[in-house]
């Protein structure tokens, strides 16, 4: 596939921006000591990643303005359900904002919201994932480690934001819960993104030029795809980048989303004479924003269509 | 989802061994206990809730006979830029990388090993599956199949160019028109082929009409009678990638070695096939 820029950005920042909100439900739901000022900055940061991603995938339609028909058909599409459970999110974050900002009952602001904000969040997590592992000839896709991988790599993310975002702001209650979870997030996110990485790379395809065509021959080659330059089909399902740039980037994606980061939090909760410093989680926060966009290039790119089997030689 | 999630767990029982051999054998006792009403055959386990319809046009395409002349493209992009599924926008028309939208290709594949090789054209369009991918992920409802004919249509005012379909199409059928940002693909004539004003002959699609060899026939698969149902019994008609189950209900002929009289051998092309 030929990845998208503005569904690599709507992924990747809803993703992260509901890991900060798990993050921060979480240790809202397990007591611990957070500041309501601190608490409403945070969510607000939430909820304007989220309406960046929510305007990033109106980047992607051909047709923005015709964006509303697309909550219609939630009863069998995937992208439908997401529709609506996207700014089902975006709702419930900006409810528990307003809670937290103007002191609405504890029960509100810190039970039920931060309950309804973790099950909205597990949910848009699902929708997006099945998206691509619904497509059940995009082998790539078609696995439960797709599942996993959106979900821990939006978990590690978020919890990697939030501890930094706490470090910064001096919440050091937050910091001591979210530091030890971000690691383990992280960790888990990248032993299971090469899992998947692996799987995929080991792929042997269903669909050969033989079944595509129905000739059995067993030298079968294209001679022409039936135009003399390229069609929305040569466009949208290759990525045309080199074979260098390729393994690159997949390379790249791993260091910059897992690897670097962890190492600069395993220095921060280990090797750092002062625990509560910034630094070292603002460098991982920089280092994943790359990272998050080369890995999710990476999932669209290594994805073979099935179609691209008709569109092999030119002329 | 829940099915998905079930054959997941079944293929991976049926790894297991002891435990695939108790769950396999609960899969077949149980229609067998159900009443016929609810037997459905296994193999459409991935399409189980497209319903069969008592109609379905498609083509019938006869490799022994394309030429690869382009007519048929040419045929039918001019009948449906101006028709119904119009305009289908060119950009670049004249320059070095012409590009365009079209509902119909001829590929050309070359088989088997020189001197036996056999150049084969490839005429591809949108198969309309009878259990389409491609309809059920679109998050707006503007493409449909339609139960009175089975032709599988986009509503160009409801598409909002999000390309889904697309991807969840495994034959690359559709295409996206640059110019007017919605998803295209063939239609099988729909403005000519119920044209009342038309002469009965004309009721075909574009290409049907514009083929000089005849390869490409057009009908209602469902009835027996019909020339494509008889061309696809009699001469193993065959669809393209069975393995998706996608169940496309347009089919290919396959190409017929004529043998020489006296021979002794089969022709090359033959002797490559097996």
């Amino acid at each position: 596939m030929n990845p998208a820029f503005s569904v690599i950005v709507f992924t990747t920042l809803a993703g992260a921006a509901q890991g900060l909100v798990v993050a921060l439900a979480l240790a809202t739901l397990g007591g611990v000591t957070i500041s309501a000022a601190f608490l409403a900055g945070a969510l607000a940061l939430a909820f304007v990643m989220l309406l960046g991603g929510l305007g990033a995938s109106f980047l992607h339609l051909g047709r923005p303005e015709r964006a509303w028909r697309a909550a219609m058909m939630w009863r069998t599409s995937w992208l439908s359900r997401e529709v609506i459970v996207l700014p089902a999110f975006i709702g419930v974050v900006g409810l528990w904002w307003l809670a937290v900002r103007f002191e609405a009952g504890p029960a509100w602001r810190g039970v039920l919201l931060p309950l309804g904000a973790i099950a909205v969040a597990a949910l848009l997590w699902y929708c997006t994932a099945m998206i691509y592992a619904c497509l059940r000839f995009i082998e790539e896709w078609a696995h439960p480690l797709t599942l996993v991988n959106y979900t821990l790599t939006g978990l590690a993310s978020g919890t990697v934001l939030c501890a930094a975002v706490a470090a910064w702001a001096g919440e050091g209650a937050l910091l001591r819960v979210v530091a030890p979870a971000a690691l383990v997030a992280t960790g888990l996110a990248g032993v299971t993104r090469v899992l998947a990485l692996r799987r995929n790379a080991a792929l042997k395809p269903r669909s050969t030029l033989q079944s595509a065509t129905g000739i059995a021959a067993p030298r079968l080659v294209q001679t022409s795809m039936g135009m003399s330059a390229g069609s929305f089909n040569t466009r949208e399902f290759f990525h045309r980048a080199t074979p260098l740039a390729y393994r690159q980037i997949r390379i790249g994606g791993l260091l910059l989303l897992f690897a670097l980061p962890a190492a600069c939090m395993l220095w921060a909760l280990f090797a750092s004479r002062d625990p509560a410093a910034p630094a070292p989680w603002l460098i991982a926060v920089l280092l994943q924003v790359p990272g998050l966009l080369a890995d999710r290039w990476f999932f669209f790119a290594q994805a073979r269509h099935p179609q691209n089997l008709y569109y092999q030689v030119v002329s | 989802m829940i099915r998905w999630l079930k054959e997941l767990l079944a293929s991976q029982a049926v790894a297991d061994g002891a435990v695939g051999a108790v769950a396999e054998a609960s899969l077949r006792t149980a229609p067998a206990a159900a009443p016929p009403s609810a037997a459905r055959p296994a193999a459409v386990s991935v399409g189980a809730e497209a319903e069969t319809l008592a109609r379905q046009l498609a083509l019938v395409i006869d490799l022994n006979v394309c030429v690869g002349c382009h007519a048929c493209v040419t045929s039918c992009k001019e009948w449906n830029t101006a028709g119904s599924a119009g305009p289908l926008c060119d950009e670049n028309a004249y320059d070095a990388n012409p590009t365009g939208t079209f509902f119909n290709r001829v590929q050309t594949y070359e088989a088997g090993i020189f001197p036996g090789t056999e150049t084969i054209h490839f005429p591809k369009s949108c198969l309309h599956c009878e259990d389409p991918p491609c309809v059920p992920v679109c998050p707006t409802g503007a493409s449909y199949k339609r139960k009175s004919d089975g032709i599988v249509l986009v509503d160009y005012d409801k598409c909002i160019g999000c390309k889904y379909c697309a991807w969840a199409c495994p034959y690359g059928a559709r295409e996206l028109d640059e110019e007017r940002q919605v998803m295209t693909k063939c239609t099988l004539c729909v403005d000519r082929i119920h044209d009342e004003q038309m002469a009965p002959a004309d009721r075909q699609p574009a290409c049907v009409k514009a083929c000089p060899t005849g390869a490409r026939l057009f009908g209602d698969i469902k009835d027996p009678l019909s020339e494509v149902s008889i061309a696809i019994r009699e001469r193993g008609g065959y669809a393209l990638m069975p393995e998706w189950n996608t169940r496309p209900a347009n089919h290919y002929l396959p190409r017929r070695p004529t043998p020489a009289v006296g021979a002794t051998a089969p022709m090359p092309s033959e002797r490559d096939r097996s």
